[in-house]
């Protein structure tokens, strides 16, 4: 028995089976962000001011994977075009770049950002305790210019075991520079070029603290939103990887040499899925980078 | 080439190929890993039927509580008490906690673990690549995938009674906060504890019916048979197309708020908890900054269009065995497509009628009402073309008709006491009573149920080469049928009282306050109520030994084609084979040519090409109409 309109078109749909399937599961894949984006836009509409940050993520670095996304989105289809060419050669050139590609996606994300957020520390201030702290927060700065006002300082942790230990009383912090110069209007908005931590060191009381935590998911809703959707979304670029690789392996290419079309529509599909994964990257970073 | 030509094989080519597959595959990937759309069809038929059941006894269990509140359970329930763990039911009496288990549970098995594999999946593998004369689905290993999802995660929901505090307590909709508080704490493991584990096992259903929606969507579009145009599918193809876009586009958005709420729980984060949320006195140490009326969204939009998933399965076998019975054409095909297809898509924007209590707002309220009130239409263009079908037919009160006659009141009753519920201020009043409870199980319970096993009775010999025992059947329907209206239709009256569903109690205040409706308070209601689901839970012993016994021991089938039926699955073998049809079969007509004039029998299959004499005379305007 063989499942007919695998490789070859149904003539009166014009499609073969796995373009439909893949169409599909797209379209179910949109469902599924969008349920994750629609409950990010909840939130952050929800947020009273000042609870929602900004400028905590690394711009440059985030339009880098832009740009890498971007490219591989290209190749893939680069690697798709060679196939329906013939030229096996060059579909293994394209669809190297394109995996490599991936691969430095992931570990950026992976290695890089992700780590730097779990090494820094905020800490929200306590309603009452605001004014103590008002020469790291410039409230009042804020409050001339018609911004939305500072909740928490974030920085460099010195003493981590403070997080566990009910005996220590204070958190021993390196300042971002927004915290160390507040009142200067250079920091009233995000910075492209992130700066890294002053050597101005601030005392922070637990009992003004309403809650402190380093930037894991359980920071705030900005964060747990962030690292939940750009985590799905790593898993979806692992995906296509694993899927690429897989057609670079010897069955694959026997597939090829078999019928050529086959691993075309192969190729075709999953740069389909690509480009899908890249789209959704396109949504994520201006909603979390730079709005 | 013509892209079809390769795919016909001769009947003797076909053939060889056929014996050749049969000897290369063991017993395990024939029968237990099998890619053949009709063995993951049975698979989940049975485990969704073993599901079915179990779900119905953790109610039967609920129904002793609920009639003798604090009473030890008679006999199996100190055995019950050790089974389950400490907690559960210590000398025979049921706590509280687990109480809320077996309510949780009970939901979300019979829906998830129960109804929709059985109605969706088992019925629409088995059966809708045979309506359309197609040798397998599209993707035979992604629906193989499908099953081994489910049953990873119904495992997963099973394991999850016997960890350290049991099974997830929150009700089947998991309403958060209580869904992130629940189940934490000293006595429970952070991860192996019930609410943690049933949203584990919910990932994996919910991926589960995905692969699944996606696979029966490409099949009907790509491997229909030659001459099977759209409007001549059978209607329970189009019943499971809707389902499986319903499936495909609403089950996501509940797969991130299960993602959500699992970080909510493992990663602390806060995507369902507010701000300044304080727990046993004590504020919880936690961001804040989430909504849990998010969750409520996100949930029933799935919820919604779930309920249309369990029905229209439901509706589409109906379709089939009324118009097989009533040997008449199924009155107002087109109407019923049509409507099928508007329910589908309106189904997606009523979500938030079962929200009204959350003060969302006049003008959300009035949106959804009229939305609500809208899709009551081709609920009723559907419910009304099936009565009309049976106008003047010649009835045959088979088993299979049986039940699918009792669908129609049965569905009527839970449909229109809908209506109620559809209106926010009369909803203020019955919102979590058992009014509530009454009405969506009189869809889903004598509706889906019943349309289930007028289903297994009607295709039961395609399957299997035999019949099932016509007499058993009957002792199978009565009592249920009449059981069935005993447990519900009282509780229309207990909601009506004021009674509230999740009381642990049953309700006993209601003894209080000296209202009787036909001698009986609310609360003494409880008893008849419970005393039917056990018999009903009896009646269905007659079923389980058919099933068993004619699946062995059932009167052969004389031909393919047992019920003078003319879809394309009759003109396949009982059983198929592999690759299902000896001849790939060409449609050249509709899917209920019942009674036609001019003709010797009173049925004409789908692959019996148009007559000369038909075409002067019964349909002067047709031409054959070939299509590949």
């Amino acid at each position: 028995m063989e499942i007919p309109y695998t490789v070859s078109a149904r003539r009166d749909t014009g499609l073969w089976n796995a373009k439909v399937g893949i169409w599909l599961f797209l379209a179910s894949e949109v469902m599924l962000f969008g349920g994750l984006f629609s409950a990010y836009i909840f939130l952050r509409l929800d947020a009273a001011p000042g609870d929602w940050p900004h400028g905590l993520l690394n711009v440059p670095v985030g339009t880098m994977n832009t740009a890498i996304l971007i490219a591989s989105s290209v190749t893939v289809v680069l690697a798709w075009a060679a196939l329906k060419m013939r030229d096996l050669t060059k579909y293994r050139i394209y669809m190297a770049i394109t995996i490599l590609c991936g691969v430095i996606f992931l570990v950026v994300k992976l290695a890089y950002e992700w780590p730097q957020k779990f090494d820094h520390f905020g800490a929200f201030i306590k309603e009452d305790a605001l004014e103590k702290y008002e020469p790291y927060l410039g409230n009042k700065h804020l409050l001339e210019k018609d911004l939305p006002p500072r909740k928490e300082i974030t920085g460099h942790l010195h003493n981590k075991e403070a997080l566990k230990d009910p005996n220590i009383k204070e958190y021993e912090m390196a300042l971002d520079p927004v915290y160390a110069d507040p009142t200067n209007s250079k920091m009233d908005r995000p910075h492209f070029w992130p700066m890294p931590a002053t050597d101005k060191i601030a005392t922070i009381e637990k009992s003004d603290v309403k809650y402190a935590t380093m930037f894991l998911p359980k920071h705030s809703a900005y964060f747990a939103s962030y690292f939940t959707i750009t985590g799905l979304h790593g898993a979806h670029v692992l995906g296509g990887v694993l899927v690429f690789c897989y057609m670079m392996l010897p069955a694959s290419t026997r597939i090829y040499r078999h019928n050529p079309e086959h691993l075309a529509n192969r190729v075709e599909v999953a740069g389909l899925f690509w480009h899908f994964v890249d789209l959704v990257w396109i949504f994520v970073f201006p909603l979390f980078y730079l709005l | 080439m013509d892209a079809t030509t390769h795919s016909h094989a001769t009947p003797e080519t076909h053939h060889d190929e056929h014996g050749h597959e049969h000897h290369e595959l063991g017993f395990w990937r024939k029968y237990v890993f099998s890619t053949d759309h009709k063995v993951i069809g049975i698979q989940y038929g049975i485990s969704g039927l073993l599901f079915l059941f179990f779900g119905f006894c953790l109610m039967m269990l609920m129904r002793w509580q609920l009639a003798y509140p604090g009473q030890a359970l008679p006999l199996i329930g100190n055995a019950l008490g050790h089974f389950f763990g400490p907690g559960s039911m210590p000398d025979g009496k049921m706590t509280p906690e687990f109480y809320n288990s077996l309510g949780a549970m009970h939901g979300t098995i019979m829906i998830f673990a129960g109804v929709v594999p059985i109605a969706f999946a088992a019925f629409g593998n088995f059966v809708v690549p045979l309506q359309i004369g197609a040798p397998d689905m599209t993707f035979p290993k992604v629906n193989a995938a499908s099953y081994w999802a489910f049953v990873v995660g119904a495992i997963i929901m099973l394991v999850s009674f016997f960890v350290p505090g049991g099974a997830a307590k929150g009700g089947w909709t998991s309403y958060t906060p209580l869904g992130v508080i629940a189940d934490t704490g000293p006595n429970f493991h952070p991860f192996f504890n019930g609410q943690t584990l049933w949203l584990l096992g919910f990932i994996f259903l919910i991926t589960s019916s995905l692969l699944g929606a996606i696979n029966f969507i490409t099949t009907i579009i790509q491997l229909r048979a030659p001459g099977l145009t759209w409007m001549r599918l059978p209607f329970f193809v189009w019943a499971q197309f809707v389902t499986a876009f319903l499936l495909l586009l609403a089950f996501p958005p509940l797969e991130a708020a299960v993602i959500m709420q699992f970080m909510d729980r493992v990663a602390s984060t806060s995507f369902f908890m507010p701000t300044g949320l304080v727990v046993n006195g004590a504020p919880l140490y936690i961001s804040g900054g989430g909504s849990p009326l998010l969750w409520q969204h996100l949930f029933w939009f799935l919820g919604h269009p779930e309920v249309y998933v369990l029905i229209l399965p439901g509706m589409g076998i109906v379709a089939e065995i009324i118009a097989n019975n009533s040997r008449k054409p199924l009155w107002g095909y087109k109407s019923l497509v049509f409507a099928a297809l508007v329910l589908g898509f309106l189904s997606f924007i009523v979500w938030a009628h079962h929200m009204w209590l959350t003060g969302m707002g006049s003008a959300v309220s009035a949106f959804f009402q009229t939305t609500t009130l809208i899709i009551s239409i081709p609920s009723v263009i559907i419910l009304s073309a099936f009565f009309i079908s049976l106008w003047g037919g010649s009835i045959r009160f088979t088993v299979p008709m049986l039940f699918a006659t009792a669908f129609l009141p049965m569905f009527g009753i839970g449909g229109l006491t809908g209506i109620p519920l559809a209106f926010n201020s009369a909803d203020l009043y019955l919102h979590d009573t058992y009014y509530v409870i009454a009405h969506f199980h009189y869809i889903v319970a004598p509706g889906t149920i019943f349309a289930l096993f007028a289903g297994i009775y009607y295709w039961f010999p395609k399957a299997t080469g035999r019949m099932m025992n016509d007499f058993w059947g009957k002792v199978h329907f009565w009592p249920s049928f009449v059981c069935m209206n005993v447990i519900f239709l009282p509780m229309f009256l207990q909601g009506m009282l004021g009674m509230h569903r999740r009381w642990y109690d049953g309700g006993q205040g209601w003894n209080v306050s000296g209202e009787h409706i036909w001698g009986l308070t609310g609360f003494q209601w409880n008893t008849p109520i419970s005393i039917a689901a056990w018999v009903m839970g009896l009646a269905q012993i007659p079923f389980i030994i058919n099933f068993f016994h004619s699946i062995w021991k059932g009167r052969k089938v004389e031909n393919d084609n047992p019920w003078d039926a003319t879809t394309l699955e009759w003109t396949a073998p009982s059983p198929p084979g592999h690759g299902n049809f000896i001849k790939a079969p060409v449609a050249y007509r509709g899917p209920y040519e019942y009674s036609l004039p001019r003709r010797g029998k009173d049925y004409t299959m789908q692959n019996e090409p148009i007559e000369a004499s038909e075409m002067t005379v019964a349909h002067p305007a047709r031409e054959p109409v070939l299509r590949a």
